[in-house]
């Protein structure tokens, strides 16, 4: 049961408490907080719900990270090792639909590829798709980046801006928790880095996404602890635009473990959309939840459930269970028959169309 | 207090989802106050697939000429009955099709050699099955029921039943028992003790008074016989079927197709838990919705999980495809915050699981 008072507090947007924060995860009484979220959802974006038409863009596989929970990366020289030439990216943006207008680009941390390579991906994708949105690299790879170039953080990334970088996603936030994620992935950048790379980026104008992986070994409170080491940051720079849960994949991991239930995902993006009072979007990304848990999100909190997606490898490696594509019309209709108006975005959420 | 139709019609269009389920969840409670969610261990055996129903919405059925139709010949049922049992199965569901040339001989046969041979549970034959059977013999349909029981079955599925609505049922499965029918043989099973389960395929070409009136159907049946263990509520599954492929009707856009919905799944699950005040059990159907969702429907009215389902051809033919062990199903029960228990086919517990609060 969550008590009046801190009903009252959330209706009335005021902001909660990490111990209220928990609270809220450790409480059994689902409906009660899915409207609570649906009431804040609602105050920050009325009855609008988002999709975008995009594609996902993987230039290797090759990762010298090699993280613990993740089935997608490959050493140089290992069976199955990838890596995509400048043009052969544009090749595949060639084939993509019409229409689109963000490409996700992210990929692994490849031992010897140089700094101009991503600029020069960055300046052909642009000069070629001007209409198109590039939302690359995280913030891992940011970081990465600006080692092997010798350039500062604010260098490199006005160095990526100038060559055509629009946006940057949220991932290998993981979960900032110091002790889970230095079992988690030990090799990856510490979590005061990753919110140094962001902190940077929106001081440089990059807007940036934000996520959270979970369902493997954290703790309740080291969730809360995540989302409020994030909303502490947008309070700072409000570069944030969307806040993505990602549900954790167990299969082809070193992790291992079990799914996430349903449940437990639907309450995450409850308890994020209430405490993240700061984000404007709240993400439930179908690759990850399945066309139809992202669906139900709509009516606990998320207000966004990604786009079109054509070419998902990256959690389709750790069993993801969702088509790798999901088409227009089908969005459309999820959205609608969530009771929620379908507005198809840009990389920025301003509406390219509202399907009234 | 018992809710009317008309109100149940005004809840299922206009209440709000997450209070529509709220109210199931309390309703659930009520009845099963201890946290307890079933499932049973069964294997889904389809003798044939040869059907003159040809309903539109089905990709299993074959012509008795086709290529792919078969019947199961006895070596490999029993092969199949052996492995269920080895998995710890207890029940078979036993369907398949309106076989032109098997007559009640054949199911008296095949149900006497099955409890010659084994001790399981023979849930099978649903309704379109046993009126033909019937008329294929020239028996009625009481005869028929009682000639099956005295040869082996146990209890029967609720398949078949669909929407029970005939204005429904012209366009689905214009071949198929009517309402009328469907509702018949269950009652009579129920009067010669044969328990059943129902069943309800929404998501199609139905209206939400349709959806009511099925819901409404199975309870005035049940306040009279008590007969129904369970009520199933599934979605239609378009993929390879001839409704998908020729759309309902020449104008009506394909849009009208599109499967139900995560949402509209919730919403006709916690009806039926609120509205079948006489049932006990509502299943959760992970084979249509996934393991995810069907966590998400034991808090939306549900308290079983259904069969492990170690062989599911029909849904499958229409291009869904779970791939699930005993094991994911203790695991997602269990994760969900309940105590998973595996059940017989009248949902008497036979083995309770340790539960485990829900990581995190």
């Amino acid at each position: 049961m969550i008590e009046t008072a801190l009903k009252q507090k959330i209706l009335a947007a005021e902001r909660v408490s990490s111990e209220e924060a928990e609270v809220l995860f450790n409480d059994d009484d689902i409906h009660t907080l899915g409207e609570l979220a649906a009431a804040v959802a609602e105050r920050k974006n009325g009855r609008r719900a988002y999709f975008v038409l995009n594609r996902h863009v993987n230039p290797t596989n090759i990762c010298i990270n090699r993280c613990r929970f993740c089935a997608f990366s490959r050493s140089k020289g290992e069976e199955g090792a990838f890596e995509l030439s400048v043009d052969e990216i544009l090749e595949k943006m060639e084939d993509s639909p019409e229409g689109i207008r963000e490409v996700h680009i992210v990929g692994g941390l490849h031992p010897d590829r140089p700094f101009e390579y991503y600029l020069r991906l960055l300046q052909a994708l642009k000069g070629r798709f001007p209409g198109i949105h590039i939302k690359a690299f995280t913030a891992v790879e940011v970081d990465y980046l600006s080692r092997i170039s010798g350039l500062g953080l604010s260098e490199t990334l006005l160095s990526l801006k100038e060559s055509g970088l629009d946006a940057m996603p949220g991932g290998g936030a993981e979960i900032f928790a110091e002790g889970v994620r230095r079992r988690l992935c030990p090799e990856k950048i510490s979590a005061q880095r990753w919110l140094e790379v962001h902190r940077t980026a929106h001081l440089c104008g990059i807007r940036t996404n934000a996520t959270m992986l979970y369902g493997h070994l954290e703790s309740y409170a080291d969730r809360v602890e995540h989302l409020l080491r994030l909303r502490e940051l947008q309070d700072e720079t409000g570069g944030f635009q969307a806040f993505i849960p990602l549900s954790y994949h167990p299969r082809n991991t070193d992790i291992g473990g079990l799914y996430p239930s349903g449940l437990d995902d639907l309450k995450t993006i409850a308890v994020s959309r209430i405490v993240l009072d700061n984000f404007d979007h709240i993400k439930a990304y179908w690759i990850m939840l399945g066309e139809k848990l992202s669906q139900v999100a709509l009516l606990f909190g998320a207000d966004d459930v990604d786009g079109t997606v054509i070419e998902e490898r990256i959690t389709h490696a750790a069993g993801a269970m969702t088509g790798e594509g999901l088409a227009k019309d089908q969005m459309i209709h999820l959205i609608r028959r969530a009771g929620k108006t379908p507005v198809e975005r840009d990389a920025f959420y301003e509406a390219v169309k509202v399907h009234a | 207090m018992r809710i009317d139709r008309d109100t149940a019609l005004q809840m299922f269009r206009s209440t709000d989802l997450l209070e529509l389920g709220r109210m199931a969840d309390e309703a659930r409670k009520a009845v099963h106050p201890g946290g307890v969610v079933t499932f049973v261990v069964d294997r889904n055996i389809n003798y044939t697939n040869v059907c003159l129903n040809r309903c539109r919405f089905c990709a299993f059925y074959r012509d008795p000429d086709s290529p792919e139709a078969y019947v199961l010949d006895e070596a490999r049922l029993f092969e199949k009955i052996r492995e269920t049992i080895r998995q710890g199965g207890t029940q078979i569901l036993l369907q398949g099709g309106l076989h032109p040339e098997l007559d009640l001989s054949f199911y008296t046969g095949m149900l006497r050699s099955i409890k010659r041979e084994f001790d399981i549970h023979v849930h099978g034959l649903s309704p379109p099955e046993i009126i033909h059977i019937a008329r294929k013999s020239g028996m009625t349909i009481g005869k028929t029921l009682q000639a099956l029981k005295e040869a082996g079955l146990d209890s029967i599925p609720g398949g078949g039943a669909e929407i029970l609505s005939d204005r429904v049922r012209e366009v689905l499965s214009p071949k198929k028992i009517r309402a009328s029918e469907w509702l018949a043989v269950m009652e009579e099973a129920h009067r010669a003790g044969i328990k059943s389960t129902a069943t309800m395929m929404f998501g199609s070409v139905e209206g939400d008074e349709d959806i009511i009136e099925h819901l409404d159907a199975v309870r005035t049946l049940q306040d009279r016989t008590g007969g129904f263990t369970a009520f199933i509520p599934w979605s239609f599954q378009p993929g390879n079927t001839e409704l998908a492929r020729e759309g309902i009707a020449p104008g009506v856009p394909d849009t009208a197709l599109a499967p139900a919905t995560a949402v509209d799944y919730l919403r006709v699950l916690a009806m039926s838990r609120l509205y079948l005040d006489n049932i006990r059990n509502i299943q959760a159907s992970w084979v249509t919705q996934g393991l995810k969702m069907a966590q998400v429907a034991l808090r939306f009215g549900a308290n079983d999980f259904g069969s492990t389902m170690i062989e599911e051809n029909v849904v499958r033919a229409a291009g869904v495809s779970h791939m699930v062990s005993s094991e994911d199903i203790v695991n997602a029960i269990r994760r969900a915050g309940f105590s998973p228990a595996q059940r017989d086919t009248f949902y008497n517990v036979i083995r309770l699981f340790r539960p485990k609060p829900p990581a995190a």
